[in-house]
């Protein structure tokens, strides 16, 4: 992606015009600014890289290690080859995690793309207030999970919850349980994430719909195009550069999810709401299976890490 | 209120500009009238269904606890009981809560602006062989998420005798990809013609940094420093898995434990609720231009 990519403008360090790339042929002074230009780059980055590869680099690399050994609190690890591996393809509860977070990337991805793309497009337009409410969408992604995850918990309250009531109210005899049902909880949890993460994915596609050309609207119009043919013709295309960018990370977010669904249910009733990420939570830190929770860790990872790929890859054969 | 529509002046992968649509107005005049009402509708509508739950989390710390479950629901409270924001203090240890995450916002967005922006300079403004693939290692791991290496990260830092301690939280939140990032995204819209000139004075680089970049970059700054807060503070895992203590405890972990033990006590988690929110909301009114900036800038969030 163009964006990520280093920015390749030519930058001299030294006191010289901009040359685009110092001439072979002055070997000796050349290497040493070179060194003397090394040396201040590392000097600049090092006190951020060093905790950023003690505090991430290590523990991605080690993590494959432990994955592989049976870890126990004391800190003696043991080698147990594929044993974890073996163990992880007949957990029950590990498929049900991994099934519950596909069912909830499946569901909230869509969602929240769709939402957020309609309050960019409500909000994207010339009206007094329009400020106002794009700072209202946005609010929910500021503020906290746990005050988030207990307030919507008794909106939720299924006998005397403000939702139910209204549900009840409008005519539904028999409201679902929501958190408290093993078939509403996930849906429930859902609905509050979308609530939560689309003000932010709107900021996002606003930007992006800034870049679309005002130019494109007005030959379409020119051309008889009307609102519905000019936003699939011309605000879709001119999107999809921060569509995929959203895509991308609103797919990391899906499969990490966690603490929202630790605070609203705790992965239940039983397991129905039971996440991948939660899952490494349990066995690692509550019953001290480092080694076993490694190894969901390198499940939870390599989904991610092979998404992401397939989502650029996709991306790619698209542009071309 | 400030508003949301600013104009970033950093390259974005997206033009941050978040300005309205430059379309000229309809010819149809009585058209565009409905749409305009009809558009307005559909904004009170959204914002409203939006802001109900802080609504009803105010309302609720502000009632006695049989009153917050009613039928139907009573929306202005009847008496307002403001005993409850009396009482959390001397029920919950609130106040060391408080001070702790306080103490961590602040530590953390402060290092985090230090070394994010130094480590920035040394990635747009010096030259050096490896420099953009140690960048890309940086953005790679932006796709990595943190759950799946906590496991060795809590081994690693328990080995260093930091686990069930306030540096614990200051090491895992302050080496972001995301600040060093921002600042890159920031220091490449810098004229070089700037720093060339400070060379012929002979200012060092380290100089150029804090007597040129820095004093250049203060919108960025301020919204890596907000967000970086904004984070910090809303943080649940990193202390949920690190610090044990009660005396460590930060205003989420406590809250979540008040909300176990007291679970009846519906007006008085919210009232904590609403403290804990509190704080985020201030900060979020006072500088909400900087949050979206930050965002528009590099598509992320803390």
């Amino acid at each position: 992606m163009s964006t990520l990519a280093a920015d390749e403008r030519p930058r001299p360090t030294a006191p010289a015009p901009a040359a685009p790339e110092r001439p072979p042929a002055r070997r000796r002074p050349g290497s040493r600014l070179a060194l003397r230009n090394t040396l201040i780059g590392w000097s600049f980055i090092l006190p951020n890289f060093l905790g950023f590869a003690v505090l991430t680099l290590v523990p991605v690399v080690t993590l494959f290690y432990v994955s592989f050994t049976d870890w126990n609190v004391f800190g003696v690890a043991t080698w147990v080859g594929l044993d974890n591996v073996t163990r992880l393809v007949g957990d029950a509860s590990f498929h049900r995690a991994l099934l519950n977070t596909l069912y909830y990337a499946g569901v909230h991805i869509p969602l929240t793309l769709a939402a957020s793309l309609g309050l960019a497009l409500l909000l994207n337009r010339k009206m007094r207030g329009v400020a106002f409410f794009r700072t209202v969408a946005f609010f929910p992604y500021i503020t906290s999970v746990v005050a988030i995850a207990v307030v919507w918990n008794m909106l939720f309250s299924p006998e005397f919850g403000p939702i139910n009531q209204l549900l009840r109210a409008i005519g539904l005899a028999d409201p679902p349980g929501w958190t408290t049902s093993s078939t509403w909880a996930m849906p429930a949890i859902i609905l509050v994430s979308v609530w939560r993460e689309m003000g932010y994915y709107m900021l996002l596609l606003l930007a992006g719909l800034q870049t679309v050309p005002a130019q494109l609207y007005e030959a379409a119009r020119m051309d008889g195009a009307n609102a519905w043919q000019r936003f699939l013709n011309v605000t879709l295309p001119g999107l999809r550069p921060t569509m995929f960018f959203v895509t991308v990370m609103l797919t990391i977010q899906s499969f990490k999810v966690f603490d929202l669904i630790l605070v609203m249910t705790n992965g239940g009733p039983g397991q129905s709401t039971l996440v991948l990420s939660q899952y490494i939570f349990q066995k690692g830190f509550v019953e001290n299976q480092f080694g076993y929770a490694s190894t969901i860790s390198v499940a939870l990872f390599l989904l991610c890490i092979s998404i992401t790929v397939v989502q650029f890859l996709v991306n790619m054969r698209r542009d071309a | 209120m400030a508003t949301l529509d600013t104009a970033s002046p950093a390259a974005a992968p997206v033009p941050a500009t978040i300005a309205d649509d430059p379309r000229p107005p309809r010819p149809d005049a009585q058209r565009l009238t409905v749409g305009r009402a009809l558009g307005y509708l559909v904004m009170l509508v959204a914002a409203a269904a939006i802001l109900l739950p802080f609504v009803w989390m105010v309302i609720s710390s502000l009632k006695t606890n049989n009153q917050v479950f009613t039928v139907p629901v009573q929306w202005i409270p009847d008496p307002v009981v403001w005993q409850n924001y009396l009482d959390i203090w001397s029920r919950s240890q609130m106040t060391t809560w408080l001070k702790n995450t306080l103490i961590l916002s602040v530590a953390v967005t402060s290092l985090q602006v230090i070394t994010g922006s130094f480590a920035a300079y040394g990635f747009s403004k010096v030259r050096f062989k490896g420099r953009d693939a140690l960048f890309l290692l940086y953005i790679g791991t932006i796709a990595v998420p943190w759950q799946s290496y906590m496991i060795p990260q809590f081994i690693m830092l328990s080995e260093l005798g930091l686990s069930n301690t306030l540096w614990a939280i200051i090491a895992l939140q302050t080496f972001s990809a995301f600040g060093v990032f921002l600042m890159k995204q920031f220091f490449e819209t810098v004229p070089e013609e700037l720093s060339e000139a400070a060379r012929i004075d002979g200012l060092s680089e380290y100089g150029i940094w804090r007597r040129i970049m820095m004093p250049l970059s203060v919108p960025a700054i301020a919204s890596l420093t907000l967000l970086t807060f904004v984070n910090t503070w809303n943080d649940y895992l990193g202390p949920l898995i690190y610090l044990r203590s009660p005396e460590l405890w930060t205003i989420q972990i406590g809250l979540k434990t008040f909300i176990s033990q007291y679970n009846a006590e519906h007006a008085l988690i919210m009232t904590g609720s609403v403290l804990s929110v509190l704080p985020i909301a201030i900060v979020f009114l006072l500088g909400q231009r900087y949050f979206v900036q930050g965002i528009a800038t590099t598509g992320l969030k803390g």
